[in-house]
């Protein structure tokens, strides 16, 4: 009997592991089937190249350069603003603050993380919005770089614990061994801890990156939402994402908008599997 | 205690004496533990360590720990990093410099050759030899040694000796030790520890052949410890 139960919560735990990745095969599957269906219309380069994305005129132009430029802008703007404040932000955590500034940075950077992105959105709208819009004299300030900011407070939680993490797990042997040496405090954290961590901290800006790219509800509300290839930071975008969840509502279904968006999917799917593998590459490489 | 120039003090005593907190107090690395307190003085030159800048001190009092801690860098690097941050950037001064801390720490003839691979891939006792070279390099005036055998083999053991044996014509050294015996080899002066508390300190041979306090004698002749 006792041996029966055993046997029975083995294979129960056995079947929720399968699950989750029975469940990613089934959605890819899924978006490959919807979104492949297009390429029979519409060739990939186009798709991919085209330079105008008009979904619902006569015949319907299906490129999503502006889209996939909108996401990519927005996205390096977002990483250039949260990198160096998020590494700096970890490195200050684990170097140099005392403890308790530590506890109550770690808690405040937690939270940062559980509020609601479309909240977040909601705020960047009501102050950002207006602050881009006079600051730089634009006719809107529903912009690229409004998004950018936004994003980065969005992927700072993910790299600065990360990093965080990496700094922190440099053995402490490294630190004093830099110090007999007559190292000051900087020059410890410049040529040793930052070395030493450096793949656990591209892991972390990696996964803020990941963050960043997949982020939709933000985004839809601050960055304009005008599907056009972006001429500078300050002009209007619109994301991969944004586009999907904006139009999705409308596409009539078997309709080559339709096919077109679940395309627009398996170029996000591939661009976020990319990030998470290179992430998951700059672990391992710490941990070997 | 008076610690002379150009002589080896070895500090004996069991584990939890205090003599790794002793070499820790004389170039300040203790002042990383938060819980760290310190009383009375330690004086270099005449001057309080503690009046000093912490960076210039630490040049000046170099230290070898108890497992080699080589930096995840080239052989090279490793060395290097020391000089350079002491603002030397002429390459050829820097080579110079490394050359002859390699020689010092007598590992020059094995990784002549190989200077660009990593340092993790040299042997333990190589290590422990490149740390002392790191050490050299930054051309302190005092070194510590803080159990630099302890993780080494016999033949590694007696090449770290003779270098610290040639090393005190230089230098002024001061030698943390579990090893009795290495304490008698190399030390000029003997210090004995017990608990945090100097029990007796005196030239190496006194300490081994008349050694004043009991439990000094009980020690060295292998009753506890």
């Amino acid at each position: 009997m006792r041996k029966f139960k055993e046997f029975v919560i083995e294979k129960l735990i056995l079947l929720c592991g399968l699950a989750s990745i029975f469940f990613v095969i089934l959605i890819f599957l899924f978006l490959l089937k919807e979104g492949l269906a297009l390429f029979k219309i519409e060739s990939p380069l186009k798709f991919l190249f085209g330079k105008s994305w008009y979904p619902i005129s006569e015949p319907p132009r299906l490129g999503i350069l502006p889209l996939i430029l909108g996401s990519l802008l927005v996205t390096a703007g977002a990483a250039v603003i949260s990198v160096p404040i998020g590494v700096g932000c970890a490195v200050y955590i684990a170097e140099v603050a005392p403890l308790r500034i530590r506890e109550v940075l770690k808690a405040g950077i937690e939270l940062l993380a559980a509020i609601p992105s479309v909240v977040l959105g909601f705020i960047g709208m009501v102050t950002l919005v207006p602050l881009v819009k006079n600051m730089f004299h634009l006719p809107t300030g529903l912009t690229a770089l409004s998004g950018s900011i936004m994003l980065a407070f969005m992927a700072m939680p993910t790299i600065v614990s990360i990093a965080e993490d990496a700094l922190y797990s440099v053995p402490k042997t490294y630190k004093e061994g830099a110090f007999a040496l007559g190292a000051t405090h900087w020059q410890t954290i410049w040529r040793v801890m930052l070395p030493a961590a450096s793949s656990g901290i591209l892991a972390a800006v990696m996964l803020g990156i990941g963050r960043v790219i997949g982020e939709t509800m933000a985004v839809m509300m601050i960055t304009g939402n005008a599907a056009v290839i972006p001429r500078s930071i300050l002009a209007p975008v619109r994301t991969l994402t944004a586009t999907i969840a904006a139009e999705m509502g409308e596409a009539v279904v078997g309709s080559e908008h339709y096919f077109a968006l679940f395309a627009i999917g398996i170029v996000l799917f591939v661009i976020s599997f990319a990030i998470n593998v290179t992430a998951d590459l700059c672990l391992h490489k710490k941990q070997s | 205690m008076e610690i002379w120039s150009h002589e080896i003090l070895s500090v004996i005593g069991p584990s939890n004496s205090g003599k790794t907190t002793f070499l820790r107090t004389l170039n300040r690395l203790s002042d990383l533990h938060t819980a760290f307190r310190m009383s009375g003085a330690v004086e270099m030159d005449k001057r309080d360590i503690r009046e000093m800048d912490v960076e210039i001190l630490r040049r000046k009092i170099g230290m070898v720990f108890a497992l080699p801690l080589p930096l995840p860098l080239s052989i090279f690097e490793n060395v290097a990093y020391g000089i350079r941050m002491q603002g030397v950037r002429n390459k050829h001064e820097l080579e110079q410099r490394i050359e002859e801390a390699l020689r010092q720490g007598y590992l020059w003839d094995e990784v002549k050759d190989r200077l660009d691979e990593s340092a993790f891939k040299l042997s333990g006792g190589q290590q422990q030899r490149l740390c002392i070279a790191r050490t050299l390099a930054v051309q302190p005036e005092v070194i510590l040694f803080d159990e630099p055998c302890s993780g080494l083999d016999p033949v590694s053991t007696a090449k770290v000796e003779d270098a610290m044996v040639e090393l005190k014509k230089k230098y002024t050294i001061v030698l943390v030790t579990n090893n009795v015996k290495q304490a008698a080899r190399v030390g000029d002066k003997t210090a004995f520890f017990l608990s945090g508390e100097l029990v007796e300190l005196d030239k190496t041979d006194r300490i081994f052949t008349a050694p004043q306090d009991r439990r000094t004698d009980d020690y060295i002749s292998g009753k506890f410890g």
